[in-house]
């Protein structure tokens, strides 16, 4: 793999190769099968029955109906996009398999694409059921935003997929020792996105921050949607200006730090 | 010309199918305070088996990782089959394959899925009936549908070597290709290695620690320490240089620094 050059064409029988890859992967183990579902399903019970207790107790929630939910199952497809590129790349360096794929003409690019795609299919696997426990258990219909929903759905996976392709570039980097940023970046995100209540919250210097983070205009979007029943496109042009800005930025990251390791030798190492 | 001219003009065969297999000019690696390569140059021709010598940390291990592109250079130039690497690497990954202690297979496919993967990956024609083939030469036809992990160390060392040779690469790199076969299985996979040379006028790099595996299969030697090439011949030369009648008393006498006694 030329860690160098993004320039040279895709070649998509290698990017079908890396899918089928983990898709066996996926296969071949039913406990992280039911990984993919457990913790969702938890998340949405959890977070759907105390929706159900503030509904029935705050009035601003009853009008509300659905923030709290919805907000969780959106949060969900954010970090379990980025779980699920990162876990695909991790099976690459827990197998010891990265030094085969590099030595071979599979492209940064190509494997990146191969992790995007992976990550959908996995988040589908976990986030579909989740949705659908919303809806018979709490009432609570996603897919009833509408077209809305489809921004909002790509600007999350979107921000998902560039915290993963940076945190990957720096297990690549470092190897297996820097495995705990993997698990933990997103959550960093998690209070300055404003999931769970609105951005005027925060104090006026923080705001800036959040409004730097694309999941900010996501869930901004939603209450609004679900408040005032008003779809914000400007909110959503934004959030696909900065996204931009960060998928170009991580694919650049990627790049450096796939260069310092070969620089520094990190690929045959791989471990600690 | 100036230097800047030759370096761009570099590897200097224009016919880049007349170029050499593998050319190494003053390659340097330096690792914080350790030189693990020092200033190497050679040059293999193709259709050559050629045996890399030396000690633990002679070098070895990071000069075919450099030739493979997987380490970049501190300083010195590599070109594979007459393409600059890392640079050119693109136009030359899909004719070269490798096999390494320090890679695995992923442990939970099966080894039919494995070579499946790769073969894909490097667009073999025809995969299924190659990797039938392979599993015939290589006597894996029995664990075609077994998981990688559930085989054992020699079967592993087989199936990687499936995997190395599954494009029918030009340039094959091999790391200590039968360290944990045994006697039988060893002496085998190098009669498929000499047969594989012959059939496809493969070029072969073979690091290893097995002297008598190296006498048997290579057309030259190159030993290293300390990051330098401290001899460069055929196994026979060498030998003969040192007095020797095996390479083996010849790595002994490199590694425990008795050369010059030796040669004086």
């Amino acid at each position: 793999m030329n860690g160098l050059t993004l320039h040279r064409g895709l070649a998509m029988h290698r990017i079908n190769a890396m899918i089928l890859r983990y898709w066996y992967l996926l296969l071949s183990s039913w406990p992280r099968l039911l990984e993919l579902l457990y913790w969702p399903i938890l998340q949405i019970i959890t977070w759907g029955f105390l929706q159900l207790y503030i509904a029935e107790n705050a009035n601003f929630f009853a009008r509300a109906g659905g923030t709290l939910i919805g907000a969780v199952i959106l949060w969900d497809i954010l970090f379990r996009g980025q779980l699920g590129f990162s876990i695909s790349f991790l099976e690459e360096m827990w197998s010891r398999n990265i030094g085969n794929l590099m030595m071979s003409p599979l492209r940064p690019i190509e494997f990146l694409l191969a992790l995007m795609i992976m990550s959908l299919i996995r988040l589908a696997i976990g986030i579909i059921p989740m949705t659908l426990l919303a809806l018979f258990l709490f009432h609570f219909n996603l897919y009833s935003l509408g077209l809305p929903l489809i921004p909002f759905f790509c600007n999350l996976i979107f921000t998902s997929w560039s915290v993963g392709i940076f945190v990957s570039g720096l297990v690549l980097r470092n190897g297996l020792g820097a495995e705990s940023i993997v698990w933990t970046l997103m959550f960093a995100l998690m209070p300055l996105a404003c999931i769970y209540y609105p951005v005027s919250v925060l104090p006026v210097w923080l705001q800036y921050v959040a409004w730097a983070l694309p999941p900010t205009y996501v869930f901004e979007g939603m209450r609004a949607l679900l408040i005032e029943n008003t779809f914000r496109t400007d909110l959503m042009l934004d959030a696909l200006l900065i996204n931009g800005l960060l998928l170009v930025a991580s694919f650049g990251a990627f790049l450096a730090l796939l260069r310092s390791a070969k620089k520094h030798g990190s690929l045959l190492s791989g471990g600690e | 010309m100036t230097e800047n001219d030759k370096a761009s003009s570099w590897p200097t065969v224009a016919d880049r199918r007349l170029a050499a297999a593998i050319e190494v000019d003053r390659l340097v690696k330096v690792y914080k305070q350790t030189r693990a390569v020092d200033g190497i140059s050679f040059s293999l021709s193709r259709g050559s088996i050629t045996g890399l010598l030396g000690g633990n940390g002679a070098g070895k291990t990071t000069t075919i990782a450099m030739i493979m592109g997987l380490v970049l250079p501190t300083s010195g130039k590599v070109a594979v089959l007459g393409h600059r690497m890392p640079d050119e690497s693109a136009e030359v990954l899909g004719r070269m394959n490798f096999e390494s202690p320090y890679v695995d297979m992923p442990m939970r496919l099966t080894v039919r899925q494995n070579l499946t993967i790769f073969g894909k990956l490097y667009a073999v024609k025809n995969l299924t009936e190659r990797i039938a083939r392979l599993a015939d030469d290589l006597d894996l036809t029995e664990f075609l549908d077994r998981a990688n992990g559930k085989l054992s160390a020699g079967q592993k060392t087989r199936v990687a070597l499936a995997k190395a040779l599954i494009n029918e690469p030009e340039l094959l790199l091999l790391d200590e290709p039968t360290a944990s076969l045994d006697p039988d299985t060893a002496d085998w996979v190098r009669a498929h290695l000499e047969t594989y040379r012959k059939a496809n006028d493969a070029t072969i790099l073979l690091a290893s620690h097995n002297m008598l595996e190296v006498e048997r299969l290579c057309d030259r030697v190159i030993i290293m320490k300390r990051g330098r090439i401290e001899d460069d011949d055929t196994p026979d030369a060498i030998m003969a240089r040192y007095n020797r009648t095996t390479l083996e008393e010849v790595f002994l006498d490199v590694a425990r620094g008795r050369v010059q006694e030796t040669l004086r």
